[in-house]
């Protein structure tokens, strides 16, 4: 699905996001009334610093201006690697962008991610990650660490690789990995309009608690995770 | 000098010995930094909570998997901690690793009075378990801006041989103040990535002189990317931990639109700047070429005069 | 990956009121120790886990010089190696014992 496609599957009754530099920002009606602010990136773009703090700006100005939730549909590479940007603190770009979406989604504005390209590394961690509920639509290739980086580092091959991933959903990239590790909520269906996917979860919408790594053991990706975050949340509990 | 300073080295005169936090393991800087005997670890190495992931790597596991985390005291008021062990798998994020971090930020939220010391020591993801290392980031940046809702200070120690990059860089980037030393590094991407990626000509990263200026302790400092710059001791992370803890401010809107603004003015003032030593002369920094091989106490004493520390952002 | 196990009689009990100690770090060329007070007081059992096949020899040849040197009875001693030397390990095992001999606050 291109960019526009999607939009208009979203809102078949218009929409105003426009795309400046491969930040979009704008705005939907939804169909329970209200609308949605909707940010993202496009044309798998690398965040950097001068994108990164274009999102923050829209997300920290919806918080207090309006209460329909906040959409941030990603097609994106993964961070911009340059000199310029770990000279300008891009850590802090990035965090803040997160900062930013995770304050709003805890105060009235709930946060849901749409993964419609690519996304990796530090630009998924700011944008895709941050949110209440992540949506993959089919076609959607988040990587968090490629097959040939990886390969080089481990000294092993892109087959004994691909042959290790058949039982485990820890490290190659996908969606199926994604979701099965609790990243992804939902895969959306290509065939249902998402106009009518997204009225579906908005009218489901889980609370504002962080159940990804659950959601990781239900599915039998992350089987530790939820587990040892809990026991050790009891042991401090405790310990007072 | 500046009055904390003054008050610094006074604390440090009567000591006997400095512990190097670079040289030291994540379990010797969590000993020290406490209050002598007030440690007590949650899921500790003898519950052997390993990795579950390394076994079809042929990798070894470690029993801790890289990371301990519990409570103690420091100067007597209680703290949770976290330290990574940068040695162990270039103290990266794997699953069991960083669900130790997430629970014990959850527990940090719940009480509510109690602060969290993070001991930044890592590369980011664990490769081998990509997918769950960057999910437990994913979480444990929830978990801060949570616990940090809830009125937690989440103070971070930048010092370790591994640094503080990739997704440990956003991490950092969410806590409520950071102190660095002169081997601390934050960076997203790493020398070697950035090389590897755009070429040597955009990034060389066997220019040590180079990766220190972009990505190092003083930058940061003079940058505002870190509040504090400390010597390579424990008893310097120590007292810095307390100073923070003491001064840093709370997190909210107003917090948030501080740091929008602060970020916003970093790219107007900085952005066009080739290099860290641009950045520095932009700040009136005197001499800037002199700051990288300026021992600890003389470049604390500039930057505090040259970069007074916001306590509205971050 | 490499799993082994030795088994020692040792002449007395180990010092210390102790019941855990950790001591090293895995990385190349180093290992951890873990030290448990778990055995009765004339055994002793060291458990390594090793990154570096084929030197089950070595391995036994330092766990028996260690354990009769030192008398470590009662303590299991679990290794994970990231594949040090002979020396190192010794070292490790050593400082191990040591910390079991402290009390325990």
């Amino acid at each position: 699905m291109t960019l526009d496609e999607m939009l208009a599957s979203l809102f078949p009754d218009g929409h105003d996001v426009r795309n400046d530099h491969s930040v979009l920002l704008g705005s939907g009606p939804l169909r329970t009334g209200g609308r949605a602010l909707v940010i993202g990136i496009a044309d798998r773009a690398a965040v950097g610093a001068d994108e990164a703090i274009r999102l923050s700006s829209y997300v920290l100005s919806s918080i207090e201006n309006g209460s329909g939730p906040i959409l941030v549909i990603v097609d994106s590479d993964s961070q911009r690697m340059s000199k310029r940007q770990e000279l300008l603190g891009l850590n802090e770009y990035l965090a803040h962008v997160a900062k930013c979406l995770i304050y709003a989604d805890m105060h009235g504005r709930p946060t849901i991610g749409i993964l419609y390209g690519h996304s990796a590394a530090g630009a998924f961690l700011a944008t895709a990650l941050a949110t209440r509920v992540l949506v993959g639509l089919p076609g959607a290739d988040p990587v968090v660490m490629d097959l040939p980086s990886m390969a080089k580092v481990t000294k092993l091959s892109i087959e004994v690789l691909e042959e290790k991933a058949k039982s485990t959903a820890v490290f190659a990239p996908g969606l199926r990995n994604l979701a099965q590790t609790g990243a992804v909520h939902i895969t959306w269906h290509e065939a249902v309009p998402l106009v009518d996917q997204l009225e579906a979860l908005l009218g489901d919408m889980p609370d504002a608690r962080d159940r990804r790594d659950a959601l990781g053991k239900e599915r039998s990706g992350r089987l530790k995770a939820a587990d040892i975050a809990e026991r050790v949340r009891g042991l401090a509990l405790q310990a007072r | 000098m500046s009055a904390a300073h003054t008050q610094r080295a006074k604390l440090r005169a009567g000591r006997d010995g400095t512990v190097s936090w670079v040289e030291a393991s994540a379990r010797t800087r969590v000993r020290l930094l406490l209050d002598a005997g007030s440690f007590l670890e949650f899921i500790g190495p003898e519950m052997r909570e390993v990795s579950p992931h390394l076994q079809v790597f042929d990798l070894p596991e470690q029993f801790d998997d890289g990371i301990v985390v519990g409570r103690g005291s420091l100067d007597g008021s209680p703290v949770f901690i976290a330290a990574q062990e940068g040695h162990f798998m270039g103290g990266a994020f794997g699953e069991v690793h960083g669900a130790k971090l997430t629970g014990l930020l959850r527990a940090a939220r719940d009480i509510k009075s109690i602060p969290v010391l993070i001991l930044f020591d890592t590369g980011g993801v664990r490769l081998q378990e990509a997918n769950a290392g960057e999910l437990a980031i994913a979480e444990i940046v929830r978990a801060v801006i949570e616990a940090r809702s809830a009125g937690v200070k989440v103070i971070g120690l930048i010092g370790g041989r591994s640094g503080c990059y990739g997704g440990g860089g956003l991490i950092a980037g969410c806590s409520s103040a950071l102190a660095v030393s002169e081997q601390g590094r934050i960076a997203v991407s790493g020398p070697e990535v950035i090389e590897t990626n755009r070429g040597v000509e955009e990034f060389d990263s066997r220019d040590r002189a180079l990766v220190w200026r972009t990505m190092g302790g003083k930058h940061r400092r003079l940058l505002g990317g870190a509040d504090a710059f400390v010597d390579d001791t424990v008893q310097d992370f120590r007292d810095a931990a307390l100073e923070l803890l003491r001064s840093a401010g709370d997190f909210g809107i107003d917090t948030l639109k501080a740091e929008q603004f602060r970020l916003e003015e970093r790219l107007q003032l900085f952005g066009t700047c080739p290099d860290a030593v641009d950045i520095w002369k932009a700040e009136g920094v005197p001499d800037a070429d002199a700051i990288p091989a300026l021992p600890a106490d003389q470049f604390i004493s500039l930057a505090d005069k040259v970069r007074r520390i916001s306590r509205d952002a971050r | 990956m490499e799993d082994l196990s030795f088994s020692h009689k040792a002449r007395q009990r180990a010092v210390g009121t102790k019941n855990m100690a950790i001591i090293g770090v895995v990385a190349s060329g180093n290992l951890e120790v873990l030290a448990e007070r778990v055995l009765p007081d004339t055994e002793c059992l060291v458990e390594i886990k090793t990154a570096a096949e084929g030197f089950g020899d070595v391995w036994d040849a330092v766990v028996a010089d260690f354990v009769e040197r030192t008398s470590p009875g009662g303590l299991k001693f679990s290794i994970n190696d990231g594949g040090a030397r002979p020396d190192t390990v010794s070292l490790r095992l050593a400082q191990a014992v040591r910390l079991m001999e402290e009390d325990d606050q």
